[in-house]
This record gives structure tokens, sequence and C-alpha cells, in this order.
């Protein structure tokens, strides 16, 4: 056994906080130790140079590096020795960068400790086994869950490369949170106009096999080979025969009675009806909440839309379908929501029916929506306006400490457009920081400052109602005094917060959440669209808050991490999973009570269990239970982590 | 005079949560004492009792393990598994003439760096007023 040991300075983050030559001259001479060296960056090719020479020219068959996260470099420094014939399992890490050197302050405590964790890895290396990988083929074919813009993007750029790709969106209709919006800021780009083609390309793709109205119900397997089952819910219409015309939700006996989603709240809609005219697919749906023959049996002497339908598309029996689905990688786009403002009872949302949020204002300036892009709230046209920012958003009382990014855009957008409207309307925006970062987004601002729209800065306090009046109290914190304003409209700047689809779809792939509950990256700089399940990518608002163009950079990021993956005809799977010693397997089955992936199989034949080495995904739960011992965890055997356990104490 | 006691703790972190909180709080500089080793496995449910016990004999006077909060494991519900064996050893630990403090199980996100940090100066603390463990007096008389 030869282990050659190799401590990193990282130029100064290692040195400055842990006497190297000390750890190095500790370090040699120990047991299997034949060369121990330092060099100020291990990582950089002069450094890599050094192990694959001293593999070669020693016939080192360990290799220990003190340095970075193994959660960092580990990759690249068994892609290293594997260069230079070394089995990569044979390698160690030994983290004395972000577990030791950046987070201690006293260099004798720190070198002591950077010296027993070395010890520990020497330890640990010397019973590494080394490991074959095996290769799995991929399924050349992606899923995209939601079908905002974000999922648009990645599902068109997928299929671009000429991969069948599944686009997944629980609504009647994709298009998402863009098609409610009515301008985008900062360039007042009617958001249908540019969202719509998009829209009907992705419904025209060879390669997209749109599902809408449906849901993600189970996901099992692993990169390269996901197999889901996705619930088609029955829109009780036949998609082959409707043809979009509309009669028939203007034949519902409900037509104009019930609250559209789409809408949000503001308008009505029928029991049949689609969310809004340019949806994608162009197929009525019946809401099963409220038609009154699927809710009580009965819709007068006959249901009208049935009657009026030509093509006969209608389908009170139509029920819900489940497809199986095999892909290799998987896109989560499943977006955001709307903070509700309810729980900020200051701002009396729910309350004083002229105090609306962002999303809301939104729809009333679109023209297809409730007033046909008319400003007319509740029946008038306001003149005394008030814009609330941050209202969700960097709130640690509601537990939302985080910026939303979009709301200081956004509202400069509406005050800008209702100015436009409303010429002879004051409005002003009460803001805690203004935070125009994008591209033209502060000339956008400036342009809106001078249109006569008043920012004045501090949040509101408060929102009450005096003889039918809404005023806003506030604090001006450049005055640094207090002041009130008469609002006949008051609209708040609501943050984002993720969809609530965020919990089945992140417990299903077992994605990691942020303190924000967005999904969590795998690195937060240099792997934002990855997450630490392989073969999962984020794109869009899943994420974090985004505006519409990072949402659509960073969906084409995960598409083109998606087509890395799928043009490959093989991948190499870890070799770190569970292995049974046959012999000695009793068949007690208490392994397979504990695996969350069905990897262990009972075999009735010998009545003892086996592996599935193609499921198995290494948490080594079965080798520390198994009574019998008859389980051992490769790379995490007992005897690796007694090893490293005598070396630090 | 005697020298100032300094707790040995053996930390077993899983690689998807705390372990990778544990860099964050690394990455952030958020300071905490040294006395922690820590060792890596994939899921805290690798961690079994012989382990513990083998670090407790050995000399160790604190052990922690750091797995995924319940619904974030990275091996769906491995944590469950983890908490079970622990709340056993804890009692286990007992009749052994161990205070149940000197093992510790957190739940640490891979964001909360923050949280590493503060749990690790705490835990450190505790063991330091414990002071060592009645193990590592025996097996000191013992030598």
């Amino acid at each position: 056994m030869k282990v050659g040991v190799y401590i990193c300075h990282c130029g100064v983050n290692i040195a400055n906080m842990v006497d190297i030559p000390k750890v190095v001259e500790a370090i040699s001479g120990q047991t299997n130790v034949a060369v121990c060296k330092e060099y100020q960056y291990m990582c950089s090719d002069p450094g890599q140079n050094m192990i694959r020479k001293d593999i070669e020219d020693m016939g080192l068959d360990r290799v220990v590096v003190a340095a970075c996260s193994p959660r960092m470099h580990e990759p690249t420094f068994r892609a290293t020795v594997a260069d230079a014939g070394m089995n990569p399992y044979c390698f160690e890490m030994a983290n004395i960068r972000e577990q030791c050197s950046w987070v201690h302050e006293d260099k004798e405590e720190a070198t002591q400790k950077a010296i027993d964790l070395v010890k520990s890895s020497v330890a640990r290396a010397s019973l590494l086994e080394p490991l074959q990988s095996t290769e799995i083929p991929v399924t050349h074919s992606a899923l995209v869950i939601g079908g905002g813009i974000a999922g648009i993007q990645a599902a068109l750029d997928i299929a671009n490369s000429g991969f069948k790709t599944y686009l997944v969106e629980k609504e009647p209709s994709i298009g998402g949170r863009m098609a409610q919006f009515d301008k985008t800021f900062p360039t007042l780009d009617c958001a249908a106009c540019i969202l719509t083609p998009k829209m009907v390309d992705v419904a025209r793709h060879p390669n997209i096999d749109l599902l809408t109205y449906s849901e993600v119900e189970h996901i099992d397997g692993s990169i390269g080979n996901f197999h889901v089952q996705i619930k088609k819910k029955p829109r009780y219409v036949d998609p082959d025969l409707c043809t979009g015309c509309g009669l028939c939700a203007e034949a519902c006996r409900l037509k104009g009675r019930i609250s559209s989603e789409f809408d949000m709240g503001i308008g009505k809609r029928g029991a049949i009806y689609v969310p809004f005219p340019q949806a994608v697919p162009l197929l009525y749906t019946i809401d099963p909440e409220n038609c009154l023959l699927l809710k009580h049996g009965k819709c007068g002497k006959s249901p009208k839309c049935e009657d009026i339908c030509d093509p006969g598309a209608i389908r009170f029996d139509q029920e819900e379908e489940h497809i199986d689905i095999d892909v290799g990688a998987i896109v989560v786009a499943t977006g955001y929501n709307e903070f509700s403002p309810v729980v900020k009872e200051e701002y009396g949302y729910g309350k004083f029916k002229n105090v609306m949020t962002g999303l809301e204002l939104e729809r009333i300036f679109s023209p297809s929506g409730p007033t046909g892009g008319n400003p007319i709230i509740n029946g008038t046209e306001p003149k005394n306006i008030v814009f609330i920012s941050c209202v969700g958003s960097r709130d640690k009382r509601i537990g939302n400490p985080y910026c939303s990014r979009v709301c200081c855009m956004y509202i400069a957008k509406q005050a800008h457009l209702l100015k436009e409207k409303i010429p002879d309307a004051n409005i002003t925006v009460m803001y805690t920081d203004m935070r125009a970062f994008g591209k033209g987004y502060e000339e956008f601002y400036e342009r809106v400052q001078k249109e006569g729209i008043r920012y004045r800065r501090g949040n509101a306090a408060e929102v009450y109602e005096e003889d039918d009046l809404l005023f806003v109290r506030a604090e001006d914190t450049l005055l640094g005094e207090p002041y009130e304003l008469p609002a006949d409209l008051v609209v708040l700047g609501t943050g984002l917060v993720p969809s609530p689809d965020a919990d089945s779809i992140g417990q299903m792939l077992h994605l990691s959440r942020s303190a924000d509950k967005f999904f969590l990256e795998a690195h937060p700089k240099l792997r934002p669209v990855d997450t630490v399940i392989d073969g999962v990518f984020l794109a869009g608002a899943a994420q974090g808050p985004k505006d519409i163009p990072d949402s659509v950079a960073q969906a084409s990021g995960a598409a083109s991490h998606v087509v890395n993956l799928l043009v490959k005809e093989k991948i190499h799977a870890e070799p770190i999973i569970a292995e049974i010693n046959e012999d000695a397997c009793v068949g007690c089955k208490t392994c397979i009570v504990l695996c969350p992936y069905e990897a262990p199989l009972y075999d009735d034949e010998k009545k003892v269990v086996t592996i599935n080495r193609a499921v198995c995904k290494g948490c080594g739960s079965c080798a520390a239970a198994c009574p019998s011992g008859s389980i051992k965890m490769n790379h995490f055997k007992n005897e690796q982590i007694v090893a490293q356990i005598l070396e630090v104490i | 005079m005697t020298e100032e006691f300094k707790p040995k703790i053996v930390g077993f972190l899983c690689n998807w949560c705390c372990y990778a909180g544990a860099d964050m709080a690394g990455t952030s500089r958020m300071k905490y004492p040294s006395n922690i080793r820590i060792i890596r496995v994939m899921c805290s449910s690798r961690i079994n009792t012989e382990m513990i016990i083998k670090a407790f004999q050995t000399g160790a006077d604190a052990v922690f393990i750091g797995g995924c909060h319940f619904g974030d494991c990275h091996y769906v519900d491995g944590n469950y598994r983890t908490k079970k064996r622990i709340d056993v050893l804890k009692r286990l630990l007992s009749h052994m003439g161990i205070e149940q403090e000197r093992l510790r199980l957190e739940w640490v996100s891979a964001a909360e760096g923050e949280k590493f940090s503060k749990t690790m100066a705490e835990f450190t603390d505790t063991i330091t007023s414990l002071g060592p463990s009645p193990l590592r007096e025996i097996k000191e008389e013992a030598i």
C-alpha cells in the first residue's frame, strides 16, 4: 500500500490559518504514507500533474488531497488519478478549508484539526477498495414540469435539439403568470404579443407532447431513466372534436357567475370555459366543482353546452387518465404564486374593496381582462392612487426576508400605465428601497418619475377607511415625518412565493429547498440550474423570484444541460451502492422494510435478499441496520468509517 | 494545575444537508470552536450504534450526528431511521453511564451554515461544562 498525500495551500485560504509544513511533518512517515507534499493550488494543472507524475513514478495506489470540500473538487481529483491509471474510488479528500481554515481562529488548533483530518483520510484511504462504475443507457426524452414562460422556453429548446419532450401543465392552458400580464417592464412590450407565438410553437412542435390539465403523480428512477406517472384530469370535452368556438361557454347556465382564477377573481366565467381567449390548447374545459350536471346530476332539462355543441364534443362520462412515460431528464419549472396579503392586516386587503394586489391590477389593464383594459376599479376611475412596495418581501415578521426582485419594476410599470390611462391621477409610490437592477430598469424608473409619479421613501404603516374614503398612513423617511394620503385605489406590491405544487414535486424528486422555500440549486454561483439530484434541473421562479428575461435565460440553461445528458448513449453510474453477502444473509428482510427504493429483493428460492444495482442510491441505511452484518456499503464500509473514528480521537 | 479541558467531538454528517451546511458555514466564514472532527457519510442513517459507541470507547467526549430536515432527506426517509436509532441509543447511553447530552442529533440544511456554526458553539459549550466523558476517565485510569 502506497498512499500519496497532498496538502493544498489554496493560496492563503488554508495556509493563513493552518501551519502546512507542520501538517506535512506530522503526516510524513505515517503508516502507508509513501509521500507527503504541499502545493499552492492542488486543483491547478501543475498541482494535478504532480499527483499524476507521482502515481506513475512511485506506483501510488491511494491518493489523499487535503484541500477544499470534496463536494467541490472530489470529481476533479478522481478524474486526475484515473488519468494516471489509478482507480478513482481509491482517492480520498480531507476538507481542511470549508470545515477548518475558514471557520477557526486559532492557528494552533486549526493545524491540529487539519492533522487529525488528514490522518483520518489516510486511514480511510488505506482501506478503500477499487470500484467499477456501471454503464446505464439513457432514455432520449425529457419531462418539463410547468408550462409558464420558463417551462415553455425549456421545452422548446430541448425539442429543437431533436429530443422528445413532455410538457406537463396543471391548468387547462399553458402560459403561466406571464399570460396574465398586460405589458412587460421596462420595454412595455405587450406580454401576450411576445408570449402567445411561443405557446403556439409548443403546441405545433413535432417533438413536444403537450399535456395540459395534467399533474405529475409519481416519479421514480434516476438520471437517464426516470419513470413518471401523469394524471390527465378529465376536461369533459373531447379534444379531437372541440373546435374552440366558444358557443358552449355562451350557452352555459352559469355564464358570468363563477370567479375566474385567471382574472384573479375579478372577472367571471361559466362552468365550461377557457381561461383566456388565446389559450393553448384552445379547448374548453368543464369545471366539475361548479358544473350543475357534474355536481348535482341535473342541469335544466338538458345541459345547454351539450345541446349547442354541433361537433358533439361534450363528454360528461370522460374519466381521468393515467399516462406512464419514461424520460432521461426532468426540468422543474413550477413557478411562483403571488404572496397573499391577507396576513398583512394593516393594509386592509380583503376588507376594503379598493385595496388590490399587483397581479389583480394586471388583469384590470389587460384588454381581454374583466374591464376590457379600462382602469375601472369597482365601477369608478380612481384619481388618487397609492402603491405600497415590499408587501410580503423583505419582511422578517411574516418569514419572507428575501427581496422578490420584480415588484419595484412592476410598480413602476403599473404607475406608468395608470398615468397614461388617467393623466390627471395623483400617483404616489411608497417604497422601501428602489431596486432597478436590470438592463434598462434604472432608465425606466427615471422616466416614470419624470412623468409625475411621486416616489416617497418609507413604507406604509396602515390603510384605514373614513367616510367611505381610504387613507394611507406612512412615514417619509427622507423628510423624517409622518404623512397621510387619501386614496381611491391602493395597490399592494405583493412579492413572490413558491408555487404550492413545489411541495409535492419536491418530495417526489427529493429536491432540497433553500431557507426561502424556493428550490435549492446545486451551487449558488456555478451550478444555478442544476439540483443535487442528477438529471433534474431548475428553470424560472421555482428556484427563486425572477423576472421574465432571467427566467428565459435560466430555462435555456436548464435545457442545454438536459441536452448535454440526452446526447449521450450511456452514462456512468456510481458504484457506491450496497452489496449483500448472500452466504451470510439470513433473509430477515429488515433491509426491505427500510429501503425507500425497493432495491433489496427477496429471492424466494435462495431465501436471501439480493440488491437491484440499478435502483440502489447508496444511502447505507440497510447496511447500518442489517442484524447479520451481511450488507456491505461500498466506499462507506464499517471498517472504513471506524478507521476514521480511531484517527480523529 | 490541570490543563484546560478541550472536548473531543466526533461528527457524522450526511453529505447532502448537514455536511453541505458545514461547508456553507465555511464559505460564509462563520467561526465556531475547532473541537469537532467531521466524518462524511452519504446519509445519517448509515451510522449504526456500534460506530457511535466505538467513538465513546475510543475517548470521544461527545458525538454529533447531522442530517437533513424531515421531508428533505436525499434518500426520502433515512433521517427518520436515524431519529429512531439515536432515540434508542440515548437511553442505552444512560445505562452505560454516559450523559445523554453527549450524543446530539440535529437537522441542518445545506443552506443553514449559520445554524451549523451556532450549534457547534453551543454543543462545545455544553460538553465543556459537562467535563470529560466518564468512559475517557475509565480508559485513562486503565492506562
